[in-house]
């Protein structure tokens, strides 16, 4: 099986070991990949931000350079869900729409392509330690991802999973909002730390490096005790890649 | 009263986040809302199809509102209700006072209404003379308090009981208690008297109904019911959206309203208002006003997709389940509808200049499309009125000449990279478990660390690696 990687801004330039652990793990189960040239920015912060007029370009960019792949998987809900939700609500050249409508049934988020495209639940591996899982928002209500990681996580052996209070409250990041709003994200994850320290667990896995670069950013400036880590890199950990 | 604009939000922000006595008592109110909610929908298998048909018939009704409103109007006056347009907040307060004026009205009742909220409603008889007073519990206790409603269905979700016990002591002249049951016999007592003296009741509408002509008034006190029965003359008023086409789609709005919003199967009352008294024993007005108020919703109607925030039922399910609403209650929002919906409702019916803010106090969770019983949603209607912001030059110069450069970048590359391997190299100055302050980001987390090298080049040398072993 074909895959095109698209590695989102935050994995390209801050958390570039998850994104090598999703290629390892992908690798793992037999897929062939490619690293597509020249890709940057989905355009979602822009996005979010109003700056429709900006995106316009880089999304006609991002559907030319992806388009004909037969796979496309990201480590990252929210960044899929701009391509495969939000893309069509930008004015975007009338010859590039069938493209687009092609591309956003090949684009997957990487746990979703996993389960749902490889059909595999149970990837063997192991890792003895006390974990939850933490539902970032626009992977769970834009493209309704909930079960798919946590099938993965129950799939490795010795995992003791616990699940938090509200596990799919929002983390307070929201983009932009975490810097415009900051002290009303700052107080929404200060309380989604304390949920994940509730719940004991030493590690809360996540499936987009922004909640966890948000949350794990409050935990460490708190001395708390839980790690954030994302499921790539839990998956890639578990099997000893 | 205090003058309140959504200008000021991020001042209202700072206060209430350092108020840790609201923020508790918002957040256990919040809290036990969405619990005894889930419940009740629980017990509903076919909720999410009734949100679906909630939503199909909204559709209908304000895609064809001005068919409606004409069918409506011709009906109520059938019925013998006395119907009132009103362009704007003016207008309907103009209608109000000559009505009151002209009825030498003293004492006016009034039943919970967010629309007359909107309008300054009290404001303007007080300050004619006329006493204007809030009979449901809730709006009574914030009037005392000199607030406007910080929810849209529990006005004084802000106050805890204590609070009440302070205020009631303080404005009524009677002893300190804390006790609900108490507090609730010495407001039942006040509001009995102006009940029985008042001659104007005035009251919202929960749905209109276009085909019968009537309207009706959902609620749980029975001050509502007092509020339309008792006075001489009761005025209705009504933003032009709340219409639903006839009595058979009724049944689902009752259905879906009481969990939304007050975690019930159903609730206490429905009452219906279908014209003045026809008995001549004297029950019920005399006389039945209603007010249709416009006040921008027709501007609202114009774009096709935007005018989906007209399909609100104001249940306010999405303020419970709202994760910034949580943190900071529903003063900071600058007002009368706050919330998920509000910050959607602000820039259209004030404008982009004082609503520039407000669409940007969301972190775009979505919780609130997912409980809205309308099917609204809210997260993407609020990216188009960001869009509209930015568009109609709310924006500040520095976020605009930024995303221009950032967009430029984006689309090159090779500098794109570039300007990440720049903060990389600033942030190895830096101790590696400690990041450098991203400045604007708070005090209280950490920003992750920029990687030089990045994935581009990890990947080629891993593919490397890989191709010389075999």
């Amino acid at each position: 099986m074909k895959v095109a990687l698209f590695i989102p801004c935050l994995s390209e330039h801050l958390y570039p070991d998850s994104a090598i652990s999703m290629v390892k793990v992908l690798k793992y189960l037999g897929c062939q990949l490619e690293y597509v040239e020249n890709q940057t920015c989905c355009g979602q912060p822009a996005f979010n931000s109003g700056y429709w007029k900006e995106v316009v370009p880089l999304a006609e960019r991002f559907i030319e350079l992806f388009s004909g792949k037969e796979y496309i998987v990201a480590p990252s809900g929210s960044c899929v869900a701009m391509v495969r939700v939000f893309y069509q609500k930008l004015p975007i050249k009338k010859q590039l729409k069938p493209a687009l409508e092609d591309l956003r049934q090949r684009i997957f988020e990487f746990t979703e392509f996993i389960v749902d495209v490889l059909k595999v639940t149970e990837l063997g591996g192991k890792f003895p330690h006390r974990v939850t899982y933490h539902d970032s928002c626009h992977l769970t209500r834009e493209l309704g991802i909930r079960e798919q990681p946590r099938q993965l996580i129950r799939g490795v052996k010795g995992v003791d999973f616990v699940e938090m209070e509200k596990s799919d409250i929002c983390c307070g990041f929201g983009g932009t909002f975490s810097y415009k709003f900051k002290d009303v994200s700052v107080s929404m994850v200060a309380r989604k730390c304390r949920y994940i320290e509730e719940s004991g667990a030493e590690f809360c896995i996540g499936a987009d490096s922004s909640c966890l670069m948000n949350i794990e950013g409050y935990l460490r400036k708190h001395n708390m005790r839980a790690r954030t880590l994302h499921i790539a890199d839990f998956l890639s950990r578990s099997l000893n890649l | 009263m205090m003058k309140v604009s959504p200008l000021k939000i991020k001042k209202y922000i700072s206060q209430s986040l350092h108020n840790q006595q609201l923020r508790q008592a918002v957040d256990k109110a919040t809290d036990s809302s969405l619990i005894t909610r889930q419940k009740v929908v629980d017990q509903i298998p076919y909720w999410e199809e009734l949100r679906f048909k909630t939503h199909a018939i909204k559709k209908e009704v304000i895609e064809n509102l001005a068919d409606y409103l004409e069918e409506f109007e011709k009906n109520c006056v059938k019925n013998g209700i006395y119907v009132h347009w009103a362009e704007n907040s003016a207008e309907a307060r103009r209608i109000i006072l000559d009505l009151a004026v002209k009825n030498k009205v003293k004492k006016v009742v009034k039943s919970k209404s967010l629309t007359t909220e909107e309008i300054h409603l009290n404001k303007l008889l007080i300050e004619n003379g006329i006493e204007a007073l809030e009979t449901d519990l809730g709006e009574y206790i914030v009037q005392l308090n000199e607030q406007i409603p910080s929810h849209l269905i529990i006005p004084a979700l802000h106050l805890s009981r204590r609070d009440v016990g302070k205020l009631f002591a303080e404005k009524l002249g009677v002893d300190y208690t804390e006790d609900p049951v108490q507090l609730l016999r010495i407001a039942r007592a006040k509001l009995r008297e102006k009940f029985l003296s008042a001659d104007m009741g005035i009251s919202g509408v929960n749905f209109a109904i276009a085909k019968a002509g009537c309207f009706c008034i959902v609620e749980n006190e029975a001050n509502a019911h007092l509020t339309i029965t008792l006075p001489k003359i009761h005025v209705a008023v009504m933003g032009i959206e709340k219409l639903i086409p006839d009595f058979s789609s009724l049944p689902y709005f009752l259905k879906v309203l009481p969990p939304s919003a007050t975690s019930q199967k159903s609730s206490t009352y429905v009452n219906f208002v279908g014209g003045p008294s026809r008995s001549k024993y004297g029950e019920g007005p005399e006389e039945v006003h209603l007010v249709l108020l416009d006040n921008g919703r027709s501007r609202i109607l114009r774009d096709a997709q935007l005018r989906e925030t007209l399909f609100c039922i104001r249940c306010g399910a999405c303020l419970n389940v709202c994760p910034v609403y949580q943190q900071i209650g529903g003063h900071a929002y600058g007002w009368v509808y706050m919330g998920p919906i509000g910050i959607t409702l602000i820039p259209q019916f004030l404008g982009e200049a004082t609503g520039k803010y407000a669409p940007y106090l969301s972190s775009l969770c979505g919780a609130c499309f997912n409980t809205c019983p309308m099917r609204i949603n809210i997260p993407h209607h609020l990216l188009k009125l960001r869009k509209r912001i930015v568009e109609s030059g709310n924006t500040i110069i520095i976020e605009r000449l930024g995303m221009s450069v950032w967009a430029f970048l984006a689309r090159h590359p090779h500098l794109y990279r570039l300007v990440t391997w720049f903060p990389a190299k600033i942030q190895q100055l830096f101790p590696k478990d400690k990041s450098f302050p991203v400045p604007g980001y708070g005090k209280e987390r950490s920003f992750g660390r920029f990687d030089a090298k990045g994935f581009r080049k990890r990947y080629k040398k891993l593919e490397k690696e890989e191709s010389e072993k075999t």
